[in-house]
C-alpha cells in the first residue's frame, strides 16, 4: 500500500492524461477528447481517494511521504507529503476537475482537446501544490498553473478575455516573485535548504522575520485575494468560461490560503504574530466592504465572484484568530466554499449557456420554465448566504465563535457577513428566480438536461453532507491544526 | 633566439575549421554549379566534425600553448562545443529563408566558418592579443553577414550601424588593453592576475583601463548603455542572420568576459563588480520597458535579450562580497548557465520567425503570430515554451536560469538588485504574454499553412522540446557549467 506513490499518482495522471487528450488534436475528434478527458479526471479522482481511506489522523507528520533529488546542484527536491491540512484539497481538487469536465461537454465546441487538455493539467499542478513540501517545488507547480488559467480565460472566455487574462497573470507573477526571494534568503539561512520542514524549525531575527512575512502576504494575499488587491479576481471570474470559473474559485483561490498555513504561519510565527492585526484588519475590510460591493453588482458572476472574495476574507481572518475553532473553521470554510461558489457558478452558467447574458436584469421569473434548477439553485444560494445545515455555515460559525474568543468586537463585525451575505445572494436570487417572466426570451428557457441535473445534484449532497455532518473533514484535520497552532505559538526569534 | 614547435594537439579543432574555411572558399570559387549545397554541407559537416575533435582532445586540464597565447581548458571546451550546436542550428534554420530572397551564396557559409573561427580564438584566448583578434575576425564576418542582402537599403544599414559602433567598441577595447599591459607590463591574463596580486601595478592607470574594457566588454554584449546598435541591427538583418548575431556570438562574449574579468583582473573585481552593476540594472530596466513598446517581434526580441544579457551579468558581478570568495563559482556558474539557456531560447525564437516567413513574406510584426494555434497548434505551444521561458515561468529552462541567477544574488546579499530584477520581469512578461495571446486568442489574419523544410521542422520542435526537458531537468547543464568552470580556475 505505502509502496505505490499516490501523491505522484495524483500529480501526474492528469498531466499525462492531459497530454494525451491535447494529442487527439483537432475539432474532428472532439467526442475522442471528451471521452478520454472524462476517463482521466476520474482516474484522477480514483488515486486520490486512498489518501483520504489511508489516511492516518492520529499524528500531524506528512504521510505518504517521497523524496527524491531533483536538482542536487541547488539542493532541490521532489518532495511530496500531505499532512491533515493539505490532504482534503487534494480529493476536493480531484473531484471538482471531474465536475468542469463534464461541465463543458456541450458548452465547448471550439478546440475541444485543448480545453480539456487545459484543466486536466491544471488539475495535476495544483495537486502538486497542496502536496509539495520542497519550496522551489512548490513555487514551480505554484507559476506553472497560471498558464493553463491564462490561456483559458485568454482562449474560451468573453469578450474582454484578453484584459482579464493577462491582469490575472500578472498580479499573480508579481505576488509570487516576491515570494521567490524570500525562498532564496531562507535558502541561504538554513545553509541550502528548500525543505519547507527544515525552515519551520529555522530561527529567524525579527527583521527579516517581518520582510519575508510582507513577501509572503503579497503573494498569497493576491491570490486569496485579500483586499485591495482583489481587483484581478471579478474581471477573471467575469470573463472566464464556466469551468474556469469554477476552478478559479473551488481551488485556485484556495492556493493563497494554503500557503499562509505552510508558509507564513510556521516560518515566520513571530511575525505572524506581529502583525495580525494588519492581516484582521484587511480580512474585516473584505469581508463587510465587499459584502457591500457584491450588493451592488448587476452581472451574477461579478456578485458571486465579490461574495468568493468575501469569504476568502472569512478564511483568512480565521487563521489569524491563532486558536483551533478559528483555523479549522476557516479550513471548513474553504472546502465548503468550494463546494458552493463550484456551484453557484455552474448555476450562472447553466443560465448563461441559455441566454448568453449574465445581468440579472434580464432574468426574471426563471421558476417558471425550469422549476428543477430553480430548486438547485435555491440551496445553493443558502448555502452561500450561511444558511444552518449546509456546508456554508459550518465555516462561518466556527470563525465567529474563534474570532469571539479572540476579541468580541472583531467576532461581532465578521458575522455581519451572515446577513450581508444573506442580503446579496437572496436578493439576487429573488430577482433571478422569482417574479414575473418578464423576458420573452426566459419565457423559452428548457430545464436543466440529465448531465447539468448530475452535476449539480452531486454537489447538492456535498453541500448538505457536510453541513449536515462536518465530522469527517474536522476530524482529518485536528491533529494537523493543533500541531501548527503549537509551533506558531513558540518564539522563533 | 631558437624557435620552439608549439604543441598544435590542442588547438587541432582551430586548425580544421581554419583549414575547411579555406576549403570551403575554394570549392565555391571552383565548383561554381553545386557551390551552394556543397558550400553549406561543408560547413555543417565542418561544424560536426570539429565538436568531434573538440570532444576528442578535451584534456579536462587546464593545457597552455603557443608560447602561452593559448588555452586548453574545460571552460573553452564546453563553450566551443554550444557554439558549433548553435551555430549549425542556426544555419539549418536559416538555409531556405536565404534561399527564399536568393542570398544563399556560398559566401555566407564561408562567412560563419570565419566567423566561428573568430569566436573559437576568442574562447581559448590566454592573452589580449589573440583575444582581440579572434573579436575582430568574428566581428567582420558578423559586419558583412549583416550587409549581406545587399540590395536592401535597410539591412545596409543595420551593417553600417554596426560597423561604425562596433569599430568604436574594438577601438575602445583595445586602448583598454593597452592600458592594462601599461600598468602591468603583460598582456597575458595570468601575468595580469599575477601583477595584480603582487600590488605591483599602477592603479590609476589599470582603473582607466579597467573601465575601457568593461565597456568593450558590454558593447559585443549589447548591454547598456552600449546597446543601441542591437535593435537596429536584429531588425535591419536577413532574419536568418539576426538569428546567428543573437546566438552564438553571446556565448563568445560571454567567454571575453569571463577571461578578461575572472582570469585576468579578479583581484580588482569589485571595482568592475560596481560597474557591471549599474550596466545590468539599467540594461534590466530600458531592456524590459523599451520591449513593450514594440510592434516589430525582431526588436522586441532585441530588447528582450538587452534585458536578459543584463541578468546574466547579474551572476556574474555576485562572486566577491567584501573580499569573500566564497560564493564566486556558485555565481559564475549561474551566469554560465544563464548565457548557454538564453541561447537557446532565442535560437528557437528566431527559428519561429523564420518558420512563419516565406519567400515574399517576411515575419516581423507581432502582429504575424495572430491565430498561429489554429493555423499549427503544435508550433504555437513551441511558441508559448519559448516565451514563457524566457519570461522565466517554471518548467522551462528560463525558470532556472532565473533561480539560479537570483540566488546567487541574494547570496551576495545585493536584495535591492533581485527586488528589481523581479519586478523588471514582471514587466517583462507582459510583452512576452502579448506574443502568446496574439497566437491564442486572436484569429488568424493569413490563413496560408506552414510550409518548410522538413528538417528545420524537426529541428525546431527539438529545440522547443527540450527548453521543456531541460526545465524538467535542469542538473546536468547546471553541474556542467559548474564542472567547467571549477576544472579551470
Amino acid at each position: 500500500m505505502t509502496d505505490i506513490p499516490l501523491l505522484s499518482l495524483a500529480i501526474w495522471v492528469p498531466i499525462i492524461g492531459g497530454l494525451l487528450v491535447l494529442a487527439t488534436g483537432s475539432d474532428r475528434n472532439a467526442p475522442l477528447a471528451r471521452m478520454l478527458a472524462l476517463a482521466v479526471a476520474v482516474a484522477g479522482f480514483v488515486v486520490t481517494i486512498p489518501l483520504y481511506t489511508g489516511f492516518d489522523v492520529g499524528t500531524s507528520a506528512m504521510q505518504f511521504v517521497e523524496l527524491q533529488s531533483w536538482v542536487p546542484r541547488f539542493n532541490i527536491n521532489y518532495h511530496l507529503g500531505v499532512d491533515g491540512i493539505s490532504v482534503l484539497f487534494l480529493l476536493l481538487n480531484a473531484f471538482i476537475t471531474i465536475i468542469v469536465v463534464v461541465a463543458g461537454w456541450q458548452v465547448i465546441q471550439n478546440k475541444v482537446a485543448q480545453y480539456m487538455a487545459a484543466f486536466l493539467i491544471m488539475s495535476g499542478l495544483m495537486n502538486g501544490i497542496f502536496s509539495a513540501l520542497d519550496a522551489v517545488l512548490f513555487y514551480v507547480f505554484f507559476e506553472a498553473s497560471l498558464i493553463p488559467l491564462y490561456l483559458i480565460i485568454g482562449i474560451w472566455g468573453g469578450a474582454n478575455r484578453v484584459y482579464a487574462a493577462i491582469k490575472f497573470f500578472l498580479y499573480t507573477l508579481f505576488g509570487s516573485l516576491l515570494m521567490l526571494i524570500a525562498l532564496l534568503y531562507l535558502f541561504m539561512q538554513s545553509g541550502g535548504s528548500f525543505s519547507i520542514l527544515d525552515w519551520h524549525q529555522l530561527p529567524l531575527p525579527m527583521e527579516p522575520q517581518i520582510l519575508i512575512f510582507l513577501a509572503f502576504l503579497v503573494a498569497f494575499g493576491v491570490k486569496v485575494p485579500m483586499w485591495p488587491v482583489h481587483t484581478w479576481l471579478p474581471d477573471a471570474h467575469v470573463e472566464a468560461p464556466t469551468g474556469g470559473s469554477v476552478v478559479l474559485a473551488a481551488i485556485a483561490l484556495k492556493l493563497g490560503a494554503y500557503g499562509f498555513l505552510r508558509f507564513s504561519l510556521p516560518i515566520v510565527p513571530d511575525a505572524a504574530n506581529e502583525l495580525a492585526p494588519l492581516v484582521i484588519a484587511l480580512s474585516l475590510i473584505a469581508v463587510v466592504y465587499i459584502g457591500f460591493v457584491a450588493l451592488v453588482q448587476a452581472d451574477m458572476k461579478k456578485l458571486v465572484a465579490y461574495s468568493s472574495i468575501s469569504h476568502m476574507g472569512f478564511v483568512t481572518l480565521g487563521f489569524f484568530m491563532f486558536n483551533s475553532l478559528g483555523v479549522e473553521g476557516a479550513l471548513v470554510q474553504m472546502i465548503s466554499h468550494g463546494f458552493v461558489s463550484g456551484a453557484m457558478f455552474l448555476c450562472i452558467g447553466v443560465l448563461y449557456d441559455r441566454l448568453h447574458s449574465r445581468q440579472i436584469a434580464d432574468y426574471g421569473g426563471v421558476v417558471h420554465t425550469m422549476p428543477k434548477f430553480a430548486a438547485f439553485f435555491m440551496l445553493f444560494t443558502m448555502a452561500n448566504s450561511g444558511l444552518p445545515a449546509t456546508s456554508g455555515f459550518v465555516g462561518e460559525f466556527m470563525v465567529v465563535l474563534g474570532a469571539v474568543q479572540y476579541n468580541f468586537w472583531i467576532g461581532f463585525v465578521a458575522a455581519t457577513t451572515l446577513i450581508l451575505g444573506a442580503a446579496y445572494s437572496l436578493w439576487m436570487y429573488k430577482r433571478v428566480v422569482f417574479g414575473k417572466v418578464a423576458n420573452p426570451h426566459v419565457a423559452e428557457l428548457e430545464d436543466i438536461n440529465g448531465r447539468e441535473f448530475a452535476f449539480l445534484a452531486v454537489l447538492a449532497v456535498c453541500v448538505l453532507a457536510m453541513g449536515l455532518y462536518p465530522f469527517p473533514f474536522t476530524e482529518v484535520m485536528h491533529a494537523s491544526v493543533n500541531e501548527l497552532l503549537r509551533h506558531v505559538a513558540v518564539s522563533k526569534l | 633566439m631558437n624557435f620552439v614547435v608549439p604543441d598544435f594537439y590542442p588547438a587541432a579543432a582551430e586548425i580544421f575549421v581554419a583549414v575547411m574555411a579555406l576549403v570551403v572558399m575554394l570549392a565555391s570559387t571552383f565548383a561554381r554549379s553545386i557551390a551552394r549545397n556543397l558550400a553549406y554541407l561543408l560547413t555543417q559537416a565542418t561544424l560536426i566534425v570539429a565538436a568531434f575533435i573538440t570532444i576528442f582532445t578535451m584534456e579536462g586540464e587546464v593545457v597552455l600553448t603557443f608560447s602561452n597565447l593559448f588555452i586548453s581548458d574545460l571552460l573553452g571546451d564546453v563553450l566551443k562545443l554550444m557554439i558549433y550546436f548553435s551555430t549549425a542550428i542556426a544555419l539549418l534554420y536559416g538555409r531556405g529563408y536565404l534561399a527564399d530572397r536568393k542570398i544563399d551564396k556560398p559566401e555566407y557559409y564561408l562567412l560563419a566558418l570565419l566567423m566561428t573561427l573568430g569566436m573559437m580564438v576568442m574562447v581559448t584566448a590566454n592573452h589580449m592579443l589573440p583575444m582581440y583578434i579572434g573579436l575582430e575576425m568574428m566581428s567582420l564576418a558578423l559586419y558583412t553577414m549583416v550587409a549581406f542582402d545587399r540590395d536592401s537599403a535597410r539591412s545596409t544599414e543595420a551593417a553600417m550601424k554596426y560597423f561604425v559602433l562596433g569599430a568604436l567598441a574594438s577601438g575602445l577595447l583595445l586602448y583598454g588593453m593597452s592600458m592594462v599591459y601599461g600598468a602591468t607590463g603583460t598582456l597575458e591574463f595570468s601575468g595580469v592576475a599575477q601583477a595584480l596580486y603582487n600590488q605591483t601595478a599602477n592603479q590609476n592607470v589599470l582603473m582607466f583601463g579597467l573601465v575601457f574594457l568593461v565597456a568593450g566588454i558590454c558593447f559585443k554584449l549589447g548591454v547598456v548603455p552600449f546597446h543601441m546598435w542591437v535593435p537596429d541591427v536584429y531588425q535591419g538583418a536577413p532574419t536568418a542572420v539576426t538569428l546567428v548575431i543573437a546566438t552564438a556570438p553571446k556565448l563568445a562574449a560571454f567567454a571575453m568576459a569571463v577571461r578578461l574579468l575572472i582570469w585576468a583582473l579578479f583581484d580588482i573585481a569589485e571595482e568592475w563588480q560596481m560597474m557591471l552593476m549599474l550596466v545590468a540594472a539599467a540594461s534590466i530596466v530600458l531592456g524590459n520597458l523599451a520591449a513593450i513598446a514594440q510592434q516589430n517581434i525582431k526588436r522586441m526580441l532585441a530588447y528582450s535579450g538587452i534585458s536578459h544579457m543584463g541578468f546574466m551579468l547579474l551572476g556574474l558581478l555576485s562572486g566577491v562580497v567584501e573580499g569573500d570568495r566564497h560564493f564566486a563559482l556558485n555565481a559564475y556558474s549561474s551566469a554560465m548557465f544563464y548565457a548557454i539557456s538564453y541561447v537557446i531560447m532565442s535560437l528557437a525564437s528566431f527559428g519561429m520567425l523564420i518558420l512563419l516567413s516565406r519567400a515574399g513574406f517576411e515575419a516581423e510584426n507581432i502582429d504575424d503570430f495572430k491565430g498561429l494555434n489554429k493555423r499549427s497548434s503544435w508550433y504555437a505551444l513551441m511558441m508559448l515554451f519559448v516565451m514563457f521561458s524566457m519570461a522565466g515561468v517554471p518548467f522551462f529552462i528560463g525558470f532556472f536560469a532565473k533561480l539560479s541567477v537570483l540566488q546567487a544574488v541574494v547570496a551576495a546579499g545585493y536584495f535591492w538588485l533581485a527586488v528589481l530584477a523581479v519586478v523588471m520581469s514582471v514587466i517583462g512578461a507582459f510583452y512576452y504574454l502579448r506574443v502568446v495571446k496574439v497566437m491564442y486568442f486572436d484569429d488568424p489574419v493569413d490563413e496560408s499553412p506552414i510550409h518548410a523544410a522538413p528538417e528545420v521542422r524537426v529541428m525546431l520542435s527539438a529545440n522547443g522540446l527540450a527548453i521543456a526537458a531541460l526545465g524538467l531537468a535542469p542538473q546536468a547543464l547546471m553541474s556542467l557549467c559548474a564542472f567547467a568552470l571549477l576544472r579551470s580556475l
